[in-house]
Order: C-alpha cells, then sequence, then structure tokens
C-alpha cells in the first residue's frame, strides 16, 4: 500500500500504450495471484438481470430507487452508488438474426416462450427489430482514474489486480466521479440510515468473495455464462476465440471492447464482446485515463502561477513604488 | 430525442469529421448514444466548490498584493489584503469541506500526499499557505490592539512574525491561485478536461482581477494604484485566455455558451471588462473605482460559476463524450477501445 495511487506515474509502467503490465505488482505487490477479471459476453445475454440482483444481495446494496425510466425495459438506467452492474436493453430496428440480412439463426436457449419472433406460420413476416444486451459493471482499469485522483487513497489497488473503494476511509469528497471515464463511480445518496450514503461506492469485483477462492456473485448467477469470471489472460484468449466465431457466422460488427492493453486506460479488467459499436451501449468510444494528460496539466498550472507572481511585481513596479 | 438516438444509426453514421482548428458550433447530427443518458458522470459538487474555487484565487491573489504593499510601504492597503486573504482563505475551507459527503472525515485527506491527485496537491497546498497566511493576519490585528497588548511578549513577537509570515504566504499564493483549474481540468468532464491548456491562466487572471478589485473596494483610494495595475492586467488575461481556450476546445465550447453556464459567462465578460475599463477610467473617483472593484469582483466569480456549470452541462450530455472521442479514434485509423 506504500504507493496508492501511483497506477499511472509509477516508473516503469511507461504510461499507457507500451502493453502489458501488472497493475499489481505495480502497486507493490511482491507475489500477487494472477490478474482477475470480467469477460462479459453479450452475445448470449438475456436480460435476466440474475446479475443486478445477485450483486445486491450479497453485497446488501440498497435499492435505488422503484421508478420507471420510460425509455426501455430497463428501469434501473445505468451504473451507479446503488447500481454496481447494470444491464443495458437495446431495442434496435434492424433484424434479428434469422430474420433476413443474411445473419445466421439464434440458438433457442430453452427459455420458456411462446414463439420466437417470426416463427409462427401465421405471423410469418420478420419484425425489424432487435434486442441488444449488455451487462456493464466497473472495469478495473489498468490505470484508473479513480484512483489516481483519490485524495484520501480510500480507492486501492487489491493484490488480484482490481480497485476497491475502503468505506472507512473515503470522505466523500467525490473527485472519483468525474475522473472515472466510464461513468461508473457514484456517491451514494440514499436512503437515509444506509452507512454508505455520501461515499462513492462501486464493483469491489467481490472483493472478500475472491479472497475466500470463490467467483463473483454475478458472474456466479449468470444463467448463460454472458459473465465470465477468471484471469485475465486466459479470459482474453477465450473472448478473442468467441469474436472470431461469431465473425465468421456472419456477425461482422461484432467487437471486442476493453481488451487491449494498449488502449487509453492500458486495458480494462473488466472487457466485452459488443455486436455493435459502444456508444450504442452508452460506453465511450476511446476513453483514456483522465491523468495521462496531468504531467501537462501541472506544467500549465506552474507557468500560471509564474506569471500571477510575476504579474503582482510589476504592478506595483508600474505604480511607480505604490503610491496613486 | 432518446429513441430516435438508437434508431438514428445505420450506414451512414458518423462520417462527417471536421478539420483541425475549426470551430465546431453546428450540432453534429450522426451521433449515437443510449437513449441519449449521460457517458461519464457529472461531479456531485454543488455551488460550494466554485465558491472554494473563487475564494481560493481571492485568497491567494490577496496575499501577494499584501505582501507587495508591505515592501512598497503602503500600510492601509495591506492591511485590507491581507483580511480579505484570511476571510477568503476561511471562506474556502469551510466550502471545501462543507462540500464533502463525510465532511467529519476531512483529516483523512492528510493521510496521503498523492501527485496523481490536484486535491491531495491542494490541500498540501493550503495547509502550507494557512498558517503562514494567519501569522501575516495576527501580525496586523496586533497593531489594531490597545498598547498594552502590542507591548505584552505575545503581541511583540506576532508583530515581529506578521511580515515574514506573509512572505511565505505571498510565495505560496500563486500556487493557491493555481492548483484550482487542474482539479476541473484533470478529470473525464468533456468540458472541464479540454480546456487543460488555458484554464489555469483563465483562473489565475480572474485571481488577479478580483485581487485588485477587492483592492479598490477596500484600500484607501490614495494607495491603490498598484491593485488598479493588478485588476486590469487580471482581466486582460481572464478575457484574453478564454477566448484562446474557447477557440481550443472545439464543441466543448458549447455549454459555455448554453442555458446557466451561458448567462453566467456572458456576466462574467460584461462585468470583467466593464470593471477594467472603469478601474482605468475612474481612477480619481473614490466612487468609481468602488464600483469597478465590485464589478471585477462579481466577474471573476461569475467565471468560475460558468466553468463549472458548463462542465456540469457537458457531463450530462453525451454528445460532448461521444462524439470527440470518435473523431479521436477515427483520425488515429484504429478500431481498438
Ligand atoms: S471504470 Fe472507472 S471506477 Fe472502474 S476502475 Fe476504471 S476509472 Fe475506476
Ligand atoms: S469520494 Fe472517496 S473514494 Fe472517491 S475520491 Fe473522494 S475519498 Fe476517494
Ligand atoms: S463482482 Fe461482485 S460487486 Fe462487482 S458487480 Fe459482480 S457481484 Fe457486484
Amino acid at each position: 500500500m506504500s504507493s496508492l495511487g501511483r497506477s499511472f506515474f509509477s516508473p516503469g509502467s511507461g504510461g499507457t500504450g507500451t502493453g502489458p503490465f501488472d497493475p499489481a505488482r505495480d502497486a507493490g505487490y511482491t507475489d500477487p495471484p494472477p490478474r482477475k477479471g470480467f469477460f462479459t459476453d453479450t452475445s448470449v445475454c438475456i436480460g435476466c438481470k440474475a446479475c443486478e440482483v445477485a450483486c445486491k444481495e450479497w453485497n446488501a446494496v440498497p435499492e435505488d430507487g422503484i421508478a420507471l425510466t420510460g425509455m426501455s425495459y430497463d428501469n434501473t438506467g445505468g451504473l451507479g452508488g446503488s447500481t454496481w452492474r447494470h444491464v443495458a436493453f437495446i431495442e434496435q430496428e434492424l433484424p434479428a438474426p434469422g430474420q433476413g440480412g443474411g445473419r445466421p439463426d439464434t440458438v433457442d436457449l430453452g427459455m420458456p416462450t411462446a414463439t420466437l419472433p417470426g416463427a409462427d406460420p401465421e405471423h410469418r413476416e420478420h419484425a425489424d427489430f432487435r434486442w441488444l444486451m449488455e451487462s456493464d459493471v466497473c472495469k478495473h482499469c489498468t490505470h484508473a482514474a479513480c484512483l489516481d485522483v483519490c485524495p484520501t487513497g480510500a480507492l486501492f489497488r487489491t493484490e488480484f489486480g482490481t480497485v476497491v473503494v475502503q468505506d472507512d476511509i473515503c470522505n466523500g469528497c467525490g473527485y472519483c466521479v468525474p475522473a472515472c471515464p466510464y461513468g461508473v463511480i457514484d456517491r451514494r445518496d440514499g436512503p437515509a440510515g444506509d452507512p454508505a450514503v455520501g461515499l462513492a461506492q462501486k464493483c469491489t469485483l467481490c472483493y472478500d468473495r475472491l479472497s475466500d477462492g470463490m467467483e463473483p456473485a454475478c458472474a456466479k448467477a449468470c444463467p448463460t455464462q454472458s459473465i465470465q469470471f477468471g484471469d485475465l489472460d486466459e479470459l482474453r484468449e477465450r473472448a478473442q476465440g468467441r469474436l472470431d466465431m461469431l465473425v465468421e457466422s456472419g456477425e461482422t460488427t461484432a467487437q471486442l471492447y476493453g481488451h487491449d492493453p494498449g488502449n487509453g486506460v492500458g486495458g480494462t479488467g473488466a472487457f466485452f464482446l459488443l455486436l455493435d459499436e459502444p456508444e450504442v451501449y452508452g460506453l465511450p468510444p476511446d476513453p483514456v485515463v483522465t491523468t495521462k494528460d496531468l504531467p501537462g496539466m501541472w506544467r500549465q498550472a506552474a507557468l500560471a502561477a509564474a506569471a500571477l507572481l510575476g504579474g503582482a511585481a510589476a504592478a506595483f513596479i508600474g505604480a511607480g513604488g505604490g503610491r496613486r | 430525442m432518446t429513441e430516435q438516438d438508437v434508431r438514428r444509426r445505420g450506414g451512414g453514421k458518423r462520417r462527417r469529421r471536421r478539420g483541425r482548428g475549426e470551430q465546431a458550433m453546428v450540432p453534429d447530427a450522426e451521433f449515437t448514444s443510449y437513449y441519449g443518458r449521460p457517458v461519464v458522470k457529472a461531479s456531485p459538487w454543488q455551488a460550494d466548490i466554485p465558491a472554494y474555487l473563487f475564494l481560493g484565487g481571492l485568497a491567494g491573489g490577496s496575499s501577494l498584493l499584501a505582501a507587495g504593499a508591505d515592501l512598497a510601504g503602503l500600510p492601509r492597503q495591506r492591511r485590507s489584503a491581507r483580511l480579505v486573504a484570511s476571510g477568503a482563505i476561511a471562506g474556502s475551507l469551510y466550502a471545501l469541506i462543507h462540500d464533502l459527503g463525510r465532511p467529519a472525515r476531512f483529516h483523512h485527506m492528510l493521510r496521503v500526499a498523492k501527485v496523481t491527485s490536484p486535491m491531495s496537491v491542494g490541500t498540501w497546498i493550503l495547509s502550507a499557505y494557512g498558517p503562514f497566511n494567519a501569522l501575516a493576519t495576527a501580525g496586523e490585528l496586533i497593531g489594531l490592539m490597545p498598547e498594552s497588548v502590542r507591548r505584552s511578549r505575545i503581541g511583540r513577537t506576532l508583530g515581529v512574525a506578521g511580515r515574514p509570515g506573509g512572505m511565505v504566504a505571498a510565495l505560496i499564493a500563486p500556487a493557491v491561485a493555481s492548483y484550482t483549474a487542474v482539479l476541473l481540468t484533470d478529470t473525464a468532464t468533456p468540458t472541464w478536461h479540454a480546456a487543460k491548456r488555458e484554464l489555469p491562466f483563465v483562473f489565475v487572471g480572474s485571481a488577479a482581477a478580483a485581487t485588485g478589485g477587492m483592492g479598490l473596494v477596500a484600500g484607501p483610494l490614495g494607495e491603490s494604484g498598484p491593485a488598479r495595475n493588478l485588476a486590469v492586467g487580471g482581466a486582460v488575461l481572464e478575457l484574453g485566455a478564454s477566448r484562446i481556450m474557447q477557440h481550443s476546445m472545439g464543441i466543448t465550447a458549447e455549454p459555455l455558451h448554453q442555458g446557466t453556464a451561458g448567462n453566467l459567462h456572458t456576466a462574467a465578460t460584461t462585468l470583467t471588462t466593464a470593471g477594467a475599463v472603469g478601474a482605468v477610467a475612474g481612477q480619481r473617483s473614490r466612487i468609481a473605482s468602488v464600483l469597478s472593484g465590485l464589478a471585477l469582483t462579481a466577474g471573476s466569480a461569475c467565471t468560475r460559476f460558468a466553468i463549472f456549470h458548463a462542465g456540469q452541462a457537458s457531463a450530462h450530455d453525451p454528445r460532448y463524450t461521444v462524439v470527440p472521442q470518435r473523431e479521436r479514434r477515427e483520425a488515429r485509423g484504429a478500431s481498438t477501445s
């Protein structure tokens, strides 16, 4: 813990874009376990929200308002202080696979359905409509802006390479909130009496469960293995295989998101297989850790400070010793 | 707008790209989002934070004015500037702590020192600045006490410590006034982050304008020369840097011209310009000087609130996150994210 928040500036990290590096080792752990993370394959997500519920149950996260958003069946809306897992529902006026467009047939998951859309011979017409679902979560960035900017050290890097808030240290300054390039972390604003009100809250990647050798609650609860937990290296390989398979079978817009250690945050610990562009799911298309530009910002501030000092001196010289 | 965002996609999206440096005030029609919901989170900060930015600038500037007045032999300007500095720094600390989700845990800021966290750096700058500023103020106040108090041992010590205390405070003061810009720019809030090159100059200019302005209000006319220079110089720097900043920000400058932020921005520009002109034109009139000083101070405050609100607005609209990132990604010709 000697190097709280040094993820970006630490010697040897070389900044972003220099390839793989181990955040746990960089944070001072001498013999950390392999870096852990999530591969979320949205192509098999059925939007059951079991992960959202499992996360709330295990972590005792309170409900965050029972209101309808009015925009879709997604009534949680987004990640926040009381939503650490969030399943996005995207309704698109595009043919679903199997309904034209040269896409392959969907796999019937055996869920209790009446009929598949368009399968009923009475209504053979194809609906130009598809649903995309994506279970979103903290990305546990290799270069985590939230951790960099935290002025108390409440956010720290675990031995698993993940990023966790310590409730007993956070002072609720909220600096991590605008710092996160993915809009993940937030200050919990209710309900009254909840011990974490006023504190920054987000997914811990179930640090307590990991420490006991268990998998995170959300991954455990996922019935389709859309959320896969494991060693990051292995997950990246598995993801590539799945992507190749989908592309080969005609899902040409499929892409991996966040997996690349050369991206703006040095690669994320939670990455995704998406069927459309990131922004469709509410994800930033090209996120960069905010502290990447910090050395330049400090330099500008130092120049400005010098200008103020010089200007103040000049104000007195210009006044000819002061009077008038 | 929400459903359309989802629908409005397909073949021809995000084809358009703008040439570098060209200012984009026309909304980009091609852009997708998740039901128009924000991508990044707006800071949970309230009015306390822009107030804190403004008061920090005023405190830092006033310490400089006080030290200069001390050296130049302008005792009444020195006194008023020291008092303004103390009041402002006390107010800014109050605002900072008041805005915390758990104010009682303020001391946890002193657990670590992190150069990657402008808030941590700022806390340490303020911790260094505060005591010296207090020493200068104590030296000033002791001068107002009856003879017996001034003659006491404590009185004599404080009387002597005022000057060095004020000098050290003045050396730290520029950092107090400028680090607050980094506090905002080191975020994923589009409008703040895009202002990273020029915002420190806008802020120190604004600090000098407010300081000079308060110097004109609180100091005597006969000793107002340096305060007037500082006010006018600060106003010119603030307005100039702000113009350059808006040109370099691309579409993220838009929120600075819309809604609450837009009104505040207009007010800031008007007040600062009027104050600077008045400070020069009315230099022989006490009333004109005071009015100009008030305008400059109010203009400086409006600048902080305008920048603050513009950033919040830019975080609420996914366009300001998605469009520039999309352009950056395409310019790079890469598709990794
Ligand atoms: S996604 Fe945001 S909250 Fe999660 S580690 Fe990265 S910066 Fe921190
Ligand atoms: S809100 Fe808490 S976790 Fe976030 S930056 Fe402040 S102290 Fe750190
Ligand atoms: S890893 Fe744990 S804390 Fe994170 S989303 Fe899953 S259940 Fe919630």
